[in-house]
């Protein structure tokens, strides 16, 4: 059976085509000419010669005749260069198979917890070093960090504080007058946000303004091989980048969780007169009476432990980021991700610590 | 082959802030011809090829494609001008987030509605063709080598079978072995499908080896057009040094001139 195609073989008119072959599908033998085809491209070529093996492959005689030297020479090429089939592996959804998932899951998530205390302890190696060549240390870029950490963040957790310490006092004041128990609002307050609320929320807030910023900005270097280039000049990547980061944020985090416990007492204080009568001389009285320094001292003493966390985080994570710009962004989103999960972890734990100690 | 041009760019102006980087550009592209765009750093090669694609928007003058004004044309036409030609940038532009072979189907995505299975092939097809091994379908971009990623964006440029093809420095950051067999195989794919080529270059080899004209930036404008025979007659101290200069004489040519 002769077929005489015609028309353009493009690929935006590869259904067209398909028809057109198509009409000779039950013959056992058949001719395609091309002397009438006015554009062939590899779409076409291609499927020109799809057409040719699946009917050699249940025993039938394909010809293509008629093709110009130019379209001779493309069908030449396309052919040489089809692929053979790849054995697909299927995706498997057996119970080993989820086990199998869980299992890697489980093992990636240890090994980067190992991971990132592995790089603790380079980055604390490297301390140590520069506390014994005191002249190392990148004064500049430490108070360059510090300012853009510390400084600049103070607008933003002083809102912070000041709202939570508004909101304290307003739910207090709702629950404790129907006991008459205004007065306890002071140390509802007071606890509430030195010792746990003002530097937790100071560290999240950092976390997520910070140690974003370090994930992208060191993940970016590496992006554009500059840390390589550092290493080939001799300079410590964790020394220059990372070091400056983590102390800057080791200085400044209890400045700014203090920051952060005054002006909640100031928030909680101002609501407390507004909703309850409580004067600012009485809230004042009431704070030197009943509420122990350890309560404030408890919440600084976690200050520096969640800097650690926050910084080796953020730079670790930027210390992983590829070649591609995609693991950038998923890495810093992992980065401020991982870091509050730590924050909060930690939190916990001196929880428990302090009241094992009784404090 | 019939001489009319099919680019046509005529009295271009390109401008970044004060700094004029085109000034009444004329350049012509003809059908099935290879051209190579030379210039020293900073001439304005890859604005100029930047500027015909429509990336950036010149001060002044025109620029038709296929006779459409590709600056006043309407949205629908400008569209159906850029579906016949295919861009490969510098270091590829494959999508990161993106296999090889799904980075080769964006286009047919886009602009077709073919069945997903002859996407599939298609695209391994178009890989296979630009000599990639089949096993390269599924990584990622960034788990390529540097020609591997060229070879894959010259894939993603093929995959609707063009008719211009836009070449940025194509065999930049390649060995000489690899940049050779670059060559060959735009050659090879310029002949059997009919392409016309645009290659911005530096590369005196792929200059000799596949272009059928060159166009030299220089001075703002398209200095001068014509064969590397041509070129070699040019008296512009930059054309000379670059023509005759050490690196021209170990390719090859720029001795008898």
């Amino acid at each position: 059976m002769d077929i005489n195609l015609s028309g353009r073989l493009v690929v935006a008119r590869l259904e067209e085509v398909t028809a057109q072959l198509s009409a000779g599908a039950a013959a056992p033998e058949v001719t395609f000419d091309l002397t009438a085809v006015e554009a062939l491209d590899t779409a076409g070529a291609w499927l020109l010669i799809e057409t040719q093996h699946q009917f050699q492959a249940r025993g039938g005689q394909c010809e293509i005749v008629g093709a110009s030297h130019a379209q001779a020479e493309l069908l030449e090429v396309v052919r040489n260069s089809i692929p053979e089939k790849l054995d697909k592996a299927k995706p498997r959804h057996g119970f080993y198979d989820w086990l199998d998932h869980v299992g890697q899951k489980t093992w990636r998530a240890i090994s980067g917890l190992v991971e990132i205390l592995g790089f603790l302890g380079a980055v604390i190696a490297r301390l140590g070093y520069v506390a014994l060549h005191p002249r190392r240390l990148r004064l500049t870029s430490l108070v360059h960090h510090m300012q853009e950490i510390g400084l600049n963040a103070i607008p933003i957790v002083s809102l912070m504080a000041f709202l939570i310490g508004v909101v304290m006092a307003f739910q207090g004041a709702v629950q404790l007058r129907q006991f008459g128990a205004e007065v306890f609002v002071v140390d509802l307050i007071a606890i509430s946000v030195l010792r746990e609320l003002g530097i937790l929320l100071t560290a999240i807030i950092v976390a997520g303004r910070s140690g974003a910023a370090f994930t992208a900005a060191i993940g970016s270097m590496k992006m554009r091989e500059e840390i390589d280039a550092m290493q080939t000049l001799g300079l410590d990547p964790i020394e220059v980048l990372v070091l400056p980061r983590v102390l800057a944020l080791i200085f400044v985090l209890p400045l700014l969780g203090f920051v952060a416990d005054i002006v909640g007492l100031v928030g909680g204080g101002l609501m407390s007169w507004i909703e309850l009568g409580v004067s600012p001389g009485m809230f004042q009285t009431r704070l030197y009476e009943s509420v122990d320094v350890w309560h404030y001292l408890v919440g600084l003493i976690k200050a520096p432990f969640f800097a650690v966390i926050i910084g080796i985080v953020g730079c670790y994570e930027g210390m992983k980021v590829g070649g591609d710009a995609e693991s950038l962004g998923r890495l810093t989103s992992t980065s401020v991700v991982l870091s509050i999960f730590l924050v909060i972890v930690a939190d916990a734990m001196f929880s428990i610590f302090f009241a094992i100690v009784g404090v | 082959m019939a001489r009319e041009p099919i680019i046509k760019v005529r009295n271009l102006r390109s401008q970044f802030g004060d700094h004029v980087v085109h000034d009444a550009l004329d350049l012509d592209v003809y059908g099935g011809e290879v051209l190579g765009v030379v210039g020293g750093s900073g001439t304005g090669k890859s604005v100029l090829l930047r500027s015909i694609v429509g990336l950036i928007q010149p001060k002044e003058g025109s620029v038709s494609v296929f006779g459409t004004d590709m600056l006043r044309a309407s949205e629908d036409a400008r569209q159906r001008i850029e579906q016949r030609w295919g861009v490969m940038f510098q270091d590829g532009a494959l999508f990161s987030s993106l296999t090889v072979r799904e980075n080769v189907e964006v286009p047919m995505r886009e602009q077709t509605d073919l069945p997903a299975d002859t996407r599939r092939a298609l695209a391994e097809l178009k890989i296979s063709m630009v000599g990639l091994p089949p096993n390269a379908c599924d990584k990622y971009p960034s788990e390529l080598s540097g020609g591997m990623r060229k070879r894959a964006g010259l894939a993603r440029a093929l995959a609707l079978d063009p008719e211009i093809l836009f070449l940025d420095e194509p065999t930049a950051g390649l060995d000489p072995i690899g940049a050779a067999a670059f060559d060959v195989l735009i050659k090879k794919l310029q002949t059997t499908m009919g392409l016309t080529v645009f290659m911005v270059t530096h590369d005196l080899d792929s200059l000799h080896a596949i272009c059928d004209r060159i166009a030299v930036l220089a001075e703002k404008k398209v200095f001068v057009t014509g064969t590397m025979q041509d070129m070699l007659k040019v008296d512009h101290p930059w054309v000379h040094e670059y023509f005759h200069g050490p690196r021209a004489r170990a390719a090859g040519f720029g001795t008898e001139g």
